[in-house]
């Protein structure tokens, strides 16, 4: 270990509780680790295992009902754990700052980026408006925006996702802080800004000799990015070290169910081959969408789209946001009129429903989504949810539609327990499953799912595609799967359209994909999935260990 | 209370120390904080709603026939308030006049409530030119200012309680139209909505299940503000002699029937109008503790 007086942060012993009066909740116990100059610490686990209590506490912003019970947070050299918020602003953007996860959400909507690089300037340094202006220039092209003086007089919503994120690394940056924490920096970025944003904020590391604190859920990217490895579990670290070799052989079995459950670092799994015997069920030919815009102008989100998915196969579409690929799966789900173009789902032809016909279709196709906090009604008991569908057609007697609703229920992995509840009280895996049972008790024959497994943790986003592939086996289900994330569609996909700009830019099956991509564009993304650096033939033997042990 | 379990050095006892009192303290503090305030609102209300189911119980005097020769009494044992110039006990009077009141309030925002709600459902469902009509209607609505709104429609439907109701319900349609439509827009975006289509709902079925009780909250909350107000409202327009008519012991008429005796018996407009004061403040406590609990 790394002595205290060479180390930027240093936490000793920390605890961390929420709550009020009596009633205090536990969330970080006994938390050490400490964060050498220059050197990259990624604090990883799933939401919940107290990461982000642990980096907050750094900054002196725990949220309103947490406080630091016991230990120590060390700064260099200095315990801040005790600080008022007057000694605390103090340090934060000149000796710590952080990034941000979600660049949507940082940035006040009402101030021009440039003013807000600005502001951190302004508040620490005496800097004459003309002096801080153009430093603002400079740190703006230091974290390559492409034209700076543009860019600085830009509001946030004329940002993409990528740039609002590196004028937050602006910020984070702006006063060479000696340590930045970043929290999430990319996870509500898509694969190919991720890399970029990464590789931004490793270079200006490098360059200043910064010390990071990186929390991340994705094994991935902390495997790829950082000197150690902090793995963490309901608040308690389970196992830390130099990242190689924690990947190397993982001491606790929860780094090791982390290590197989992370999409990027599992060994590829090989589904059956495909049954070409299958009559096609859903086809997609030339599919062309358009959108009005304000001023008599189209613009084509969806631009020639084909592909055909056998019965009982799983069809993956990539992309990134804008790419056209959610637009595409609502028109095949009835949601949105094609402009060009036909879909054909069985015997049905998509562009051919009227209202009337419509909802008898809506039996067939089952549509799940991203979000499973905004995808259930949050007044209903789950019970009232799963059962809603049934409603909707001929209607069954109460009793059958019970236990129809119960049987789907344990079919999804629940327990009959959660039927009387509220949204709320279930977890993110839970209420995903919710969702899938809902789409599944109508018996439709494809279930589109929409980055259904986007919002989870690794450990829930394995089990519930494992969940995806034994009901597909055991109920003959077709999948049209949307997905930004690459190394989930090489788990669960056998054929698989990548989207770039609403064009269809390669086709086919899985494997020939990732092994022969035949555009420019599908090589990016490919490369851009996190865990290169991952010794994968090491991983295999972990594994092995760990379903031994 | 288990404060000093885990303390390291004595900076760290310090703190926990500190924590600990307050944790001793908190509930209590707390539990009068939050609710002194919230019971005494709820018990001004109970007084007033008691008083209009059972006046008898709270007074044995007649609130429309006068005391001869008790004319003008200052407040006494005898009576609680006084009388007024006619010699009728002013306690009585409030008492019997609260469900004039409250009855009044409550047809007000009942008419609001149900005109208001229903406009801003099917505009905010609907959308499109359905919407762009309700909502422009609503503006014009607004545009038009509210005692002159209320004076116009009493005097097209005539004097009374009931009307009087009307009148200032239909000044609250607009607010209770728009506060519903942007509910109702934002839940309608929302995506167990789009779901609830997607499993086959058809429109008026998404709208009971989904869309109405999950854009109702702030709507409910909206409701007791309202109730306060049209008490208001309904005590200016009796002042004004638009309301109930003499001898009803209105609270706004009270109000307008002692202002002649200010000097001599000001007790006559002060207790009335602390009485209406009450019950409103009240009601907008209540309606503010639902808007939090939601």
């Amino acid at each position: 270990m790394t002595n205290s007086n060479q180390s930027v942060l240093e936490v000793r012993n920390l605890s961390i509780s929420y709550g009020d009066g009596d009633r205090r909740n536990g969330v970080v116990h006994d938390v050490s680790f400490s964060v050498a100059a220059g050197e990259v610490v990624a604090l990883v686990g799933e939401s919940g295992s107290g990461k982000t209590t642990t980096a907050q506490s750094v900054l002196g912003l725990l949220a309103g009902s947490g406080r630091v019970d016991a230990g120590s947070i060390l700064l260099n050299g200095e315990d801040i754990s005790r600080w008022n918020e007057k000694r605390l602003r103090g340090i934060r953007g000149p000796v710590v700052s952080l990034i941000p996860q979600d660049p949507s959400n940082s940035l006040n909507p009402v101030l021009a980026v440039g003013t807000q690089v600005r502001e951190i300037l302004e508040i620490h340094g005496r800097l004459s408006r003309k002096e801080a202006d153009r430093r603002v220039i400079e740190l703006l092209t230091h974290v390559g925006l492409p034209e700076p003086e543009l860019r600085a007089r830009q509001y946030p919503h004329e940002l993409s996702g990528g740039m609002k994120q590196r004028v937050l690394i602006a910020i984070a940056i702006a006063l060479k802080p000696a340590l930045i924490i970043a929290d999430e920096p990319t996870s509500a970025l898509d694969v190919t800004v991720q890399r970029r944003i990464l590789d931004l904020i490793d270079d200006l590391r490098r360059e200043h000799g910064t010390s990071l604190l990186l929390v991340t859920h994705d094994l991935g990217i902390a495997a790829d990015r950082s000197d150690r490895l902090v793995v963490l579990q309901n608040g308690r670290i389970q196992e830390e070290g130099p990242t190689p070799a924690v990947l190397a052989a993982p001491k606790s079995a929860y780094t090791r169910k982390l290590l197989s459950d992370a999409p990027s670092l599992a060994v590829k799994t090989n589904r059956p081959a495909l049954d070409l015997s299958k009559p096609e069920l859903v086809t997609v030919t030339g599919l062309t969408i358009d959108f009005d815009l304000p001023g008599r102008q189209r613009f084509r989100a969806v631009d020639g789209v084909s592909f055909s998915v056998p019965q009982g196969s799983t069809h993956a579409i990539v992309g990134e946001s804008g790419s056209g690929k959610t637009t595409t799966i609502r028109a095949i789900s009835g949601f949105q009129k094609a402009s060009g173009g036909g879909i054909r789902i069985g015997e049905t032809d998509v562009a051919s429903l009227t209202s009337g016909t419509l909802r008898p279709f809506r039996r067939k196709v089952q549509l799940v989504y991203q979000n499973p906090w905004g995808s259930l009604d949050p007044k209903q008991t789950i019970f009232s949810i799963v059962e809603e569908p049934l409603l909707n057609f001929d209607p069954l007697p109460k009793p059958e539609r019970a236990s129809r609703v119960e049987a789907i229920i344990e079919r999804v992995g629940l327990p009959t327990s959660v039927l009387s509840r509220l949204p709320h009280a279930l977890s993110g895996g839970q209420r995903q499953r919710v969702a899938i049972a809902r789409a599944l008790v109508l018996e439709p024959e494809v279930v589109v799912l929409d980055e259904a497994v986007s919002a989870l943790d690794v450990t829930v986003q394995a089990q519930i595609l494992s969940l995806l592939g034994e009901l597909q086996r055991d109920l003959g289900l077709t999948y049209l799967f949307v997905s930004h994330d690459l190394a989930v569609v090489r788990q669960i996909a056998d054929t698989v359209s990548v989207l770039h700009n609403g064009r269809q830019v390669d086709y086919g099956p899985v494997e020939q994909i990732f092994e022969r991509p035949t555009s420019d564009y599908t090589r990016e993304l490919i490369e851009a999935v996190p865990g290169r650096k991952f010794p994968h033939h090491l991983h295999i033997a972990a594994q092995a260990a760990g379903q031994v042990s | 209370m288990t404060t000093l379990e885990t303390t390291t050095g004595l900076e760290q006892q310090h703190v926990s120390q500190a924590a600990g009192a307050g944790q001793s303290r908190l509930p209590k503090f707390r539990l009068k904080r939050i609710s002194f305030g919230l019971l005494l609102a709820w018990l001004i209300i109970g007084t007033a709603l008691l008083w209009a189911v059972a006046p008898g119980l709270f007074t044995g005097y007649n609130p429309v026939e006068g005391l001869p020769g008790g004319q003008l009494k200052a407040p006494s044992a005898l009576h609680l308030l006084g009388t007024d110039s006619l010699g009728r006990d002013l306690f009585a009077r409030i008492v019997y006049g609260s469900v004039h009141s409250l009855s009044g309030a409550v047809a007000a925002v009942a008419v609001g409530l149900l005109a208001g709600t229903s406009l801003g459902l099917v505009a905010g469902s609907t959308g499109g030119r359905i919407d762009a009509v309700i909502m422009r209607f609503v503006d014009v609505l607004l545009a038009i200012p509210t005692l002159l709104l209320s004076l116009s429609i009493i005097i097209l439907l005539g004097f009374g309680t009931i009307n009087a109701a009307i009148a200032v319900g239909a000044t609250s349609i607009a607010g209770f139209a728009r506060l519903t439509r942007s509910e109702v827009v934002r839940v309608r975006r929302a995506e167990y909505v789009e779901a609830a289509f997607g499993s086959g709902g058809t429109f008026w079925n998404v709208l009971r299940r989904h869309i109405l009780p999950n854009s109702l909250n702030s709507v409910i909350a909206y409701t007791a503000v309202q109730f306060g107000w049209a008490i208001l409202q309904l005590s200016t327009l009796g002042f004004l002699g638009y309301g109930a008519p003499p001898p009803t012991p209105e609270w706004g008429l009270l109000i307008a029937e002692g202002r002649n005796y200010l000097a001599t018996a000001w007790w006559l407009t002060a207790a009335p109008g602390f009485v209406v004061v009450a019950v409103v403040l009240s009601a907008n406590r209540i309606s503010q503790s639902i808007g939090r609990t939601r």
